[in-house]
């Protein structure tokens, strides 16, 4: 039953302090990583270290901890970059809040300097709120017309009909992993359908990143979101990667000090990209913080991560069919390449925020609700759903407390 | 576990099972409001009729957790056939139930305490009181009640 993972999960654990707690007297099962990834010890020592031997404003002091800051921080940009596969980082990652604000950034940037009433957005039917929302609000000024790629009866993205919708659209932005159904998009061939029909693609890469291979040259997308601390990063930094001629044309996003060149009482110059798009003071130990985990992500490797959790989605699979068959309604693609480790849930009768109470007792954590993904839900015709989800630190026991834990969450309510 | 088995009393699970009064009360007399729970996706429908100052009807509908489901179906028993002025009170009173955890859990530092509820007050529905030890199902708890509170608002009663 129990396939040999990549992973040595017994060392990996050693790197995750939080997971050495107990919960309400019991090892902790963290099976929300899908809402946030728990940061490895080397990432949250970075930002100490920074912090207690570094820390400066960036770019504007010369003394020499200053000078460090800034040296540290601009190749934690060239870092994350090239894991990412981007051509030029200096030139092309943006640091945001989180994936949310860089999307509300192209939304808002890109977005209103090229879209009318006359010109269309494609989203999908599986996308996050997050890549929802902006567009709509984007909707709102300027009249663009949201179309939604709908999906097939396995839960991924049905393509019979991207050729008509993309037609006379200018962007298709679509998630690279569903937070909900944990189905995978194949990236590449969507963005040669984009472009073909001529338009830009976007990739909302939350959920994708700390699973799955992302090399933005090779896929040949336009532009990519990243959240910090869906990547084992910390929270409050996030990427906006676009290709750099694309962002040399955008106008500025928040004003403020930083992403200017000159500033009169009449009227004031943006700065370059990525800096233009940068106002105010940035996440800087963040930064540090993301890019140590970055290297983190390569020295596990992300294929070996997502070698690790297919295995851990198809043993969690087969266990939770076997415990209560028809009694569970499973939401996503069958275990393979294309099904990443997020599984969402409903167990009989009992509501999802009754699961994750009684999960909570036994000290396995998931997350309940509409995973801010409430179209999907409605095309569901799901209300609530339970959700666990993986990362490199999940095991074998954590599915078999899971189970456990359900278990007693049906003799509770049946 | 204890504080499991406290929220999950069987009263809970027994109004969870069998909701009293579900449905809904059409006509152009019945006062309706709508209740949304944006965290959890827990929808509500209270509709209810209001003869001479007394609530003479209530029913509910709409898809939820068993603590919402309970709570609204434990407070449609404790309001029917009561007078505004006292479905009010006991709104209130509940809802201080819930609050005056709320303010503990959150490490209100010298701010007074309130007043503690007098559970007998309460009658069935203070089996719900082990829900304020669970900070995020208060939410739940208060759904049909600020419901209520919003249909009687909305025809000024």
């Amino acid at each position: 039953m129990t396939d040999t993972s990549p992973l040595d999960v017994t060392a990996v654990r050693r790197d995750f302090p939080l997971l050495s707690r107990e919960s309400h007297g019991r090892r902790i099962s963290y099976l929300d990583t899908a809402a946030s990834s728990l940061p490895p010890h080397a990432v949250v020592e970075a930002m100490d270290h920074y912090y207690e031997t570094t820390h400066a404003n960036v770019h504007r002091g010369v003394y020499e901890t200053a000078e460090e800051a800034t040296r540290l921080f601009e190749s934690a940009r060239t870092t994350i970059g090239r894991f990412l596969g981007a051509p030029d980082p200096a030139r092309e990652i943006v640091f945001t809040r989180n994936t949310t604000e860089s999307i509300n950034l192209l939304a808002r940037t890109w977005g209103e300097q090229h879209l009318g009433e006359d010109d269309a957005v494609v989203l999908t039917l599986m996308e996050h709120h997050a890549n929802i929302v902006p567009w709509q609000m984007l909707a709102e000024r300027t009249g663009v017309e949201l179309r939604f790629l709908g999906l097939d009866d396995q839960l991924r993205l049905d393509l019979s009909n991207l050729d008509e919708l993309l037609d006379g659209a200018k962007l298709l932005s679509v998630t690279a992993m569903s937070n909900v159904l944990g189905t995978v998009n194949a990236i590449g061939p969507l963005a040669a359908a984009a472009h073909a029909a001529g338009a830009l693609i976007h990739v909302d890469g939350a959920q994708a990143a700390l699973h799955l291979p992302h090399d933005v040259a090779a896929l040949d997308i336009d532009f990519l979101s990243l959240s910090g601390h869906k990547m084992l990063g910390p929270t409050g930094i996030g990427v906006l990667w676009g290709r750099a001629e694309l962002l040399a044309d955008l106008p500025p996003f928040l004003g403020g000090g930083g992403m200017i060149l000159d500033v009169r009482t009449d009227r004031f110059i943006p700065a370059d990209a990525p800096q233009r798009f940068e106002a105010g003071t940035p996440p800087i130990a963040e930064a540090v913080g993301l890019a140590e985990a970055v290297r983190y992500i390569s020295g596990l490797g992300v294929e070996t991560i997502h070698a690790h959790e297919s295995m851990l989605t198809t043993y969690a699979l087969d266990r939770l069919e076997a415990a209560f068959g028809d009694g569970i309604t499973i939401y996503g693609p069958p275990a393979g390449p294309d099904r990443g480790g997020v599984i969402s849930f409903e167990l009989g009768d009992v509501h999802a925020h009754d699961i994750a109470q009684i999960l909570d007792s036994v000290g396995v954590c998931v997350r309940p609700g509409h995973h801010c993904a409430k179209p999907l839900m409605r095309h569901l015709g799901v209300q609530a759903a339970a959700r666990a989800s993986f990362g490199p630190y999940s095991g074998h026991d954590d599915v078999d407390a899971l189970v456990a834990g359900l278990q007693q969450a049906t003799t509770v309510f049946l | 576990m204890a504080d499991l088995e406290e929220l999950y009393r069987e009263i809970i699970l027994d109004h969870y099972r069998s909701p009293r009064n579900r449905g809904e009360l059409t006509g152009e007399a019945a006062l309706r409001a709508e209740g949304f729970n944006p965290l959890c996706g827990d929808e509500i429908l209270v509709t209810l009729h209001v003869d001479d100052g007394t609530v003479t009807d209530i029913k509910i509908s709409g898809q939820g957790c068993s603590i919402s489901q309970s709570s609204a179906s434990l407070m449609s028993a404790a309001v029917k056939g009561k007078p505004v002025a006292e479905v009010r009170k006991t709104i209130e009173t509940f809802k201080t139930l819930m609050t005056v955890h709320e303010a503990q859990l959150e490490d209100a530092g010298d701010a007074p305490e309130p007043e503690p509820v007098d559970l007998r007050t309460l009658g069935e529905l203070a089996a719900l009181q082990g829900v304020v030890k669970f900070p995020m199902r208060i939410k739940c708890a208060t759904l049909g009640w600020n419901t209520l509170a919003q249909a009687l608002d909305d025809a000024s009663l």
